[in-house]
């Protein structure tokens, strides 16, 4: 092909095998929109290419927009163009399946899977529980202390089935709050330190150039973003999973509250959830999350998962003084010398590192394993998260800027 | 003025006149986006040439360069337009009581042009390259803007009414991916992933920028930095830090890498203390056996 032909209808035979093309991109997952197509396809009438490297890049440069994406684009362009009727019969064959897919599943069973994949593994369900439980509330009963009260201060790790979903309800109703911080966009305001010059003047105008009065404003104030990093380590597997309830509505509430949430999960590796943790359905939400990361319920391995957030996704999350929420029972099975390093490095290039530890529910809790004693110095305030009572105050907590239990186990270090 | 080249292969030719060896891929980009005119967004680590690449187009077609750093908190007064208000005011006083029309006082003589406004002008230059630097550094109500004003070529000023370009400048965006920017401004761009070169592209590079440095030394500075890029490091030393630190090299007069050498101008290669403290020692020996290994077997 040359460049005396480049001038293509729009309904050529490469016009239409782009459009095909595109439509096979996007089925592997690579969001491409009617005027990227549309762009793809002039880019490649003016490039005029005569090599199929040239094509490739053209189509790369109009097709894709992040740098995740190039890699899918990569496989998808030599398979494609290489056998595009290869491509087309998979396609046919695929469409029953794709179709289903996209029918309109019976809501009941999908939510029961989910339930599933959310409680699997999860510490022996549940039937001797339900006996405690109910003999506790029976008890409580005679101190007329109603069920309700009694399930928000619950260890999370107690619960049998149905309080878990009630306390899962009560947690989809919170909200993380938040401390707004100054942005250096200015806004009128009438006690504001800097004189509005432009208002100033147009007042003058209205007066013939007599200033009588002059308008102020002030810098304005917007949201950080938040950062949340869950262990999902055996040892934390009850609290992981219901925390993810948490930030799920937390990530949903990103419009009122938080400027962006990022959610990371780690146990052995590090996984980047955020995307999963966008759909609104939280039963749908959660099972992806729970497909892409594949250590729950693994080992812990904390200062290697920071390390491994510290240098890819630190400079990409954390620029915009974001909020760093760090939920982990400390238990480090690795060095704790590397712990301390990389939750150094996370504390100086965040605004405010908030540690949540469920180990906090016992009364003697004090700061023994090394884990522990590494991560305490590095954050700014240390908050038990094990019922739905210290996730409220954990709200309180936050709302008025205070460290914690952070001095108070500091001293016993 | 330097006519547009006409060909993919005529655009990589005239960025290497001017000493910008790049790939393919990015010279298919660039003549794509002064064929059809529209914005270039490169997005990549620090110092792998993105805004180097706007320098040199504009050297290389004669075109004036506007550049606007992106800050946090960057806002329209700094980048499209401002009225000289202290001007204004003292006009404004000195018409005395008859007042002064509007037209008189919100006229050119009191704008004040920031970037995206002088782009908009016309230049005898032809259309200028307007490279906003940074994107990554602003908020989204900033780019919401650029996208209203990347797709049309306008700016309104409320009291001048619309300003709109004669010509579309070129337009080239960089990002250091310190946040995603939207995807919206990105699906108007041609993108690109500036990526750090292979090592026969990146000695080009070195021997283009740096000729002063000998061949065995530029070879064993691309080896090396290579293979710091391997080692597992906080942050990766980009292009520029290999030409900085080949220029260093030649202004000590090492003909040659040693591990002394390297821990004396280890500065100019990597730029936080922990990533300079884990090569102290025997790490900064073995990382250049590596280097030496892999230059033997090339």
């Amino acid at each position: 092909m040359n460049r005396a032909n480049g001038n293509l209808p729009p309904q050529g035979r490469l016009s239409r095998n782009i459009i095909y093309f595109v439509r096979t991109l996007r089925r592997a997952g690579v969001p491409v929109g009617p005027a990227q197509t549309l762009g793809a396809i002039r880019a490649v009438e003016a490039a005029g290419f005569s090599e199929r490297r040239d094509f490739f890049f053209t189509l790369r440069a109009c097709l894709v927009s992040r740098a995740e994406h190039l890699d899918v684009f990569e496989r998808v362009f030599s398979m494609f163009w290489r056998d595009p009727e290869f491509i087309e019969t998979m396609i046919q064959t695929m469409l029953p399946m794709i179709q289903t897919q996209n029918a309109p599943k019976a809501p009941k069973t999908a939510e029961q899977r989910a339930a599933e994949a959310m409680l699997e593994g999860a510490p022996p369900p549940a039937q001797p529980d339900v006996e405690d439980a109910r003999e506790e509330v029976e008890l409580d009963a005679e101190f007329s202390l109603s069920a309700n009260e009694k399930l928000q201060s619950m260890d999370f790790e107690q619960m049998s089935n149905a309080e878990m979903a009630e306390a899962k309800q009560a947690i989809a109703q919170m909200r993380l709050p938040i401390k707004p911080i100054r942005s250096r966009r200015l806004t009128p305001s009438h006690s504001g330190s800097r004189i509005d010059a432009r208002a100033t003047l147009r007042g003058a105008m209205r007066t013939g150039g007599e200033v009588l009065k002059l308008p102020r404003k002030t810098q304005g104030h917007r949201n950080p973003d938040l950062v949340a990093l869950c262990d999902i380590s055996g040892s934390m597997s009850t609290y992981s999973r219901l925390f993810m309830h948490f930030l799920h509505s937390v990530s949903l509430a990103k419009g009122q509250g938080w400027a962006q949430v990022h959610s990371f999960t780690f146990g052995t590796r590090l996984t980047n959830i955020t995307r999963s943790l966008s759909q609104r359905d939280p039963d749908a939400a959660l099972k992806t999350v729970g497909q892409l990361a594949k250590d729950w319920d693994g080992g812990t391995r904390i200062g290697e998962s920071l390390a491994d957030f510290n240098k890819n996704w630190s400079r990409r999350v954390l620029s915009r003084g974001a909020v760093v929420l760090l939920v982990t029972d400390g238990l480090e099975r690795q060095d704790p010398e590397e712990l301390s390093r990389e939750a150094r490095r996370l504390r100086l290039s965040s605004r405010q590192v908030i540690w949540l530890n469920p180990l906090m529910r016992w009364d003697g809790f004090s700061p023994q394993a090394a884990g522990i004693r590494a991560l305490l110095p590095h954050v700014d305030s240390f908050h038990s998260c094990h019922s739905l009572n210290a996730l409220r105050d954990l709200t309180e907590a936050l709302s008025t800027g205070g460290s914690g239990e952070k001095q108070r186990l500091m001293a016993m270090l | 003025m330097p006519s547009l080249p006409q060909s993919i292969d005529a655009t990589q030719a005239m960025l290497s006149d001017e000493n910008y060896i790049c790939d393919r891929s990015l010279a298919t980009l660039v003549y794509l986006a002064l064929t059809l005119k529209r914005p270039v967004f490169l997005e990549g680590e620090a110092g792998v040439g993105k805004t180097e690449l706007a320098k040199t187009l504009a050297k290389a077609l004669g075109r004036d360069l506007i550049r606007l750093q992106c800050y946090e908190g960057l806002d329209a007064a700094s980048a499209v337009y401002e009225w000289n208000f202290a001007a204004q005011m003292i006009a404004l006083r000195a018409a005395g009581e008859g007042g002064l029309a509007e037209e008189a006082l919100f006229s050119d003589k009191y704008l004040i042009r920031r970037p995206l406004l002088e782009a908009m002008q016309p230049h005898e230059n032809g259309p200028p390259i307007l490279l906003i630097d940074e994107i990554d550094r602003t908020d989204e109500p900033f780019e919401a803007f650029l996208l209203e004003a990347l797709s049309d070529y306008q700016v309104t000023i409320p009291e001048l009414g619309t300003i709109k370009a004669p010509e579309p400048p070129i337009v080239i965006l960089t990002s250091n991916r310190t946040r995603e920017v939207h995807d919206a401004l990105k699906r108007r761009c041609l993108y690109h992933w500036v990526d750090y070169p292979s090592f026969e592209r990146e000695f080009e590079i070195l021997q283009a920028r740096a000729p002063e440095a000998s061949e065995t030394l530029s070879r064993e500075v691309v080896a090396f930095v290579q293979s710091l890029r391997e080692a597992d490091l906080f942050k990766n030393p980009g292009v520029a830090e290999t030409i900085d630190w080949a220029k260093c090299l030649v202004a000590l007069d090492a003909v040659a890498l040693s591990p002394e050498v390297i821990a004396d101008t280890l500065g100019a290669v990597l730029k936080y203390q922990d990533d300079i403290a884990k090569l102290a020692g025997s790490e900064a020996t073995r990382i250049l056996d590596t280097a030496r290994a892999r230059l033997s077997t090339q």
